[in-house]
């Protein structure tokens, strides 16, 4: 299985989002992965996009789990959630979960009028009705395997496979 | 010897005192309140950590201060909140310490926060619960004795950072009744461990415990002398009864000698902050122009307490 | 009964008696040692190859918490520790409840122990009234009724007026006093000794000078009056020099040394472990160090177990809440074998130190096995090594900081009076 090229998905991504979403949509990237497509998207949709920052982890279902890890990021929204249109921005899309606990975050900020959601790669094995709005690319990834995002010193993004432990791969990665 | 507050995989899992934790465990606390901070600035302040879990505040000796920030920080995590002001007269009706532990713990209690009297309370609780298999409840130090108040140790040097950035650069002075205080021991040993390179005592010598150089403090009993410097001045209360037990005449000449005012206060540095870990005697040890001028962060301190005990909380809670 | 001893190491140190012999116990006494007497005849012969035949061990400190703390430990059970530990004869300190202020309460302990006929029991007297230390008791009837000494066990004796006059009463009718220096006002509430582990811990503490302080008095106090006078669980290195210095004055005082504090220091309390909370304190390691050498030179003249049981109530609570002591009549001989492996005193030295000197304080004919002495007699194997169990115990107290460590000396049999009070 080969992965797509990141930057080349992104501009497919954006493609499909340029003319589609709202002219004052805000950008709101789920750390790390989501936080930098967020970021590239704004630059290359034209349109008010102010980008805003959330970190999951106190949202998440597995925390009893796992706990805490060991860097929760501070989540910034810069901007009123109240009627507002937010386009949740992340990486990868895998199980939902992450998007689920995104969502609730977002409602104790405020009640937005509408989220869509828009992924890097969508690579299927859903756990919940959570859908993309736009996706760059779809993906069918082997269980063992997780797909990450990384930046270059350069900015440049970059799609990966990291192997996952055996167990790991049995339970919910959480995506 | 085994560090009773960390599981098998280096995880903290009771919170009893900051001596013997590992520094990237401290600091680990210290990163987390910081996304809590933003949590207090939101209308809904309130996230699902720790939904559905028991958390007993066991308080042997009074306290309201305390107890609340430990009732709105659980509150905050969406815990069920139970307080138990057991007077220490409880266990003089005939059930030990331990007795009430287990019964609580019978109740599905998750976590404990604990204040009490005596230095090692807290401890004597861990190891019973470690003992005996329950590995799921949570031990948190609310306070033991003189031994420690880590919570109070961490939201100092949390409120230290926030102002000063590197401790690797920094003179701190802790000023007051040292002898007694659980919050001075743990601040020194929360200082020391992230490396701050100087950390004063100042005080006469009856409030001073005999063997503080051991714990890498350097002892004044000069404040002016020991203020010189400084990049932080944390005051300690003053309790009454130090003035019946012969250590000291009166209020009035502990404060001649020790207590902060402006003039004793330009001795530290010009951007040096004041700290207090409340209530304040004013007058006693602090003069009200210091108290209320523009270096003091006695109220932040208390902001960031709530934000650094959720943080506890949910790690204490995750391991 | 007539019990034959054969190839033992028979060791008897105040004869200075080191070697492989047999030992005839007849009609409760020694009769004779190496050949039989004539006409022998044995009814239990007990093949000691390969282990030590002492003198039956003599413990100077050890709570049978009875009168009053029956829910602590019983004679019955303590007695059983005894012999079970080699401990032949044991003297216990008057803070019962009532405290051992009256002739009634001491025949009665007597009788109790007696009957039992296991160790012999020698209670040591209050030296005031229920030891409140307000007024002499009557240590005339008290001595009659068969105490040793005159004690003032753990209470404070903050009068030096009354301390005065009791030392004087004492010495005009030639009875002991046995002391333990403590002040009554330094460290008062203190519960662990002043230095960087109370410190660090939190816990109130108690100074040195509030033992050499004391120990000061005591000594200026024996001189003027001339009583013989005993200090009791000797703590401190400033204490140890007092006493060398004292002796060497030519004053007659003794003193002794708790077992535990020749190994433990404060460091061992470790995270408050409350099995550690002793009186007097564990000390620091300068001051174990001195303990360690000052029995080895015979500044300190003993060693004494203080037993005390405690149970889980009293050792399951916060270290400040806690009562102190440690069981320790079936550690005295293995801490008596650790020390002097530590120090390289030799085994007959190191027994001297639990029969000989100790008869000695108490002033008994007792510690030594000569022909027609009472046949007070442990056999022990100084080779075997086995680990403190609240099951290998047999007294009530399981209260020891030992408890999980292994320590060298077992006894294989005791017996008193030419009974085999004890085998394993």
């Amino acid at each position: 299985m080969t992965l797509p090229d990141a930057e080349q998905t992104l501009a497919a991504l954006a493609d499909r989002m340029r003319g589609a979403v709202a002219f004052d949509a805000r950008f709101v990237g789920i750390y790390s992965g989501g936080a930098w497509v967020a970021e590239r998207l704004a630059q290359m949709i034209p349109g008010e996009h102010p980008v805003g920052y959330i970190d999951v982890s106190f949202y998440r279902d597995d925390f009893h789990r796992k706990g805490l890890k060991p860097e929760v990021k501070r989540t910034e929204l810069p901007f009123e959630v109240d009627g507002a249109t937010i386009v949740l921005v992340d990486d990868v899309l895998y199980t939902g979960r992450s998007v689920r606990a995104a969502i609730n975050e977002l409602f104790d900020y405020g009640r937005p009028e509408r989220i869509e959601l828009a992924v890097l790669v969508d690579r299927g094995g859903r756990e919940l009705p959570v859908e993309a709005t736009y996706a760059g690319a779809r993906l069918a990834v082997a269980r063992e395997l997780s797909v990450v995002l990384s930046r270059g010193a350069d900015g440049r993004l970059l799609l990966s496979t990291e192997a996952v432990g055996a167990e790991q791969a049995a339970e919910s990665p959480g995506a | 010897m085994r560090n009773p507050q960390l599981n098998a995989d280096g995880g903290l899992t009771h919170l009893l005192t900051l001596e013997g934790l590992p520094a990237d465990v401290i600091r680990q606390i210290l990163d987390t309140a910081i996304p809590f901070t933003s949590i207090a600035m939101r209308d809904v302040k309130k996230v699902p950590l720790l939904r559905g879990k028991a958390v007993f505040n066991l308080f042997f000796e009074n306290s309201t201060r305390t107890r609340t920030t430990f009732e709105i920080a659980a509150k905050r995590l969406s815990a069920d909140v139970i307080n138990l002001n057991i007077g220490a007269s409880s266990t003089s009706k005939g059930e030990t310490l331990l007795d009430t532990v287990d019964n609580l713990v019978a109740m599905n209690a998750d976590m404990f926060v604990v204040r009490h009297a005596q230095s090692g309370a807290p401890h004597l609780i861990a190891a019973h619960l470690n003992r005996t298999g329950r590995n799921h409840v949570h031990v948190v130090n609310a306070g033991d004795g003189r031994h420690a108040h880590p919570t109070q140790g961490l939201l100092d040097l949390f409120t230290i950072r926030h102002y000063k950035r590197d401790f690797r650069n920094l003179t701190v002075a802790i000023v007051g009744d040292v002898l007694h205080s659980r919050v001075a021991r743990s601040l020194i040993h929360g200082l020391t461990t992230v490396g701050t390179p100087e950390v004063r005592a100042i005080g006469p010598q009856t409030l001073l415990p005999t063997a503080l150089q051991a714990l890498g403090v350097r002892v004044f009993n000069d404040m002016r002398e020991g203020l010189k410097g400084c990049d932080v001045i944390v005051m300690l209360r003053l309790q009454s009864e130090r003035m019946r037990g012969a250590l000291l005449p009166s209020a009035g000449e502990f404060f001649k000698h020790y207590g902060l005012t402006p003039d004793k206060l330009a001795m530290a540095k010009p951007d040096a902050i004041v700290m207090h870990p409340g209530p304040m005697n004013r007058g006693v040890e602090i003069d009200s122009a210091v108290a209320d001028g523009e270096r003091s962060v006695i109220l932040p301190q208390v902001t960031f307490g709530i934000a650094v005990r959720m943080a506890v909380l949910s790690i204490v809670a995750g391991n | 009964m007539k019990i034959e001893i054969r190839n033992g190491r028979l060791i008897d140190p105040k004869h200075g008696i080191d070697r492989t012999a047999t030992l005839f116990v007849a009609a409760g006494k020694v009769a004779a040692i190496g050949e039989a007497p004539a006409g022998w005849n044995a009814n239990r012969t007990i093949d000691a190859a390969g282990l030590v035949v002492g003198p039956g061990l003599i413990d100077l400190s050890a709570r049978l918490r009875e009168p009053g703390f029956e829910y602590k430990a019983t004679l019955e059970s303590e007695m059983e520790a005894a012999v079970a530990g080699g401990v032949t004869s044991l003297a216990c300190p008057p803070d019962t409840d009532p405290p051992l202020d009256e002739p009634g309460l001491v025949e009665m302990l007597k009788h109790r122990a007696r009957s039992l006929n296991k160790a012999h029991v020698y209670p040591v007297g209050a030296l005031s009234m229920g030891l409140r230390g307000e007024a002499l008791t009557e240590m005339g009837e008290l001595a009659e009724a068969g105490c040793v000494a005159f004690s003032h066990a753990d209470q404070p004796l903050a009068d030096t007026q009354l301390l005065y006059r009791a030392m004087q009463y004492a010495a005009t009718f030639g009875y002991r006093v046995w002391l333990r220096p403590q002040d009554a006002h330094i460290g008062k509430g203190g519960v662990a000794h002043d230095g960087e582990v109370a410190t660090r811990l939190g816990l109130p503490a108690v100074p040195a000078s509030a033992e050499t302080i004391a120990l000061a008095t005591i000594i200026a106090l024996a001189r003027e009056t001339g009583v013989r006078v005993h200090l009791c669980r000797l703590s401190t290195a400033d204490g140890v020099a007092m006493m060398r210095a004292a002796k060497k004055d030519g004053l007659a005082v003794t003193c002794d040394v708790a077992a535990h504090h020749l190994h433990l220091c404060d460091v061992d309390i470790g995270w408050f472990n409350a099995q550690c909370h002793l009186v007097p304190p564990l000390r620091g390691t300068r001051d174990r160090a001195a303990l360690c050498a000052g029995l080895a030179d015979g500044t300190i003249d003993l060693v004494c177990s203080d037993h005390t049981p405690v149970d889980d109530d009293g050792k399951q609570v916060p270290f400040g809440e806690s009562e102190p002591g440690a069981t320790g009549l079936e550690l005295l001989l293995p801490l008596t074998l650790k020390w002097a492996a530590g120090e390289k005193v030799a085994l007959p030295a190191a027994l001297a130190r639990i029969t000989a000197q100790p008869a000695a304080i108490l002033g008994l004919d007792a510690g030594h096995l000569a022909v027609g002495q009472a046949a007070d007699v442990c056999i022990f194997d100084p080779a075997a090594h086995w680990v403190v169990e609240p099951q290998a115990l047999r007294s009530q107290g399981k209260n020891t900081p030992f408890l999980g460590l292994e320590v060298p000396g077992r006894v294989r049999y005791t017996l008193v009076s030419g009974q085999i009070v004890f085998e394993h």
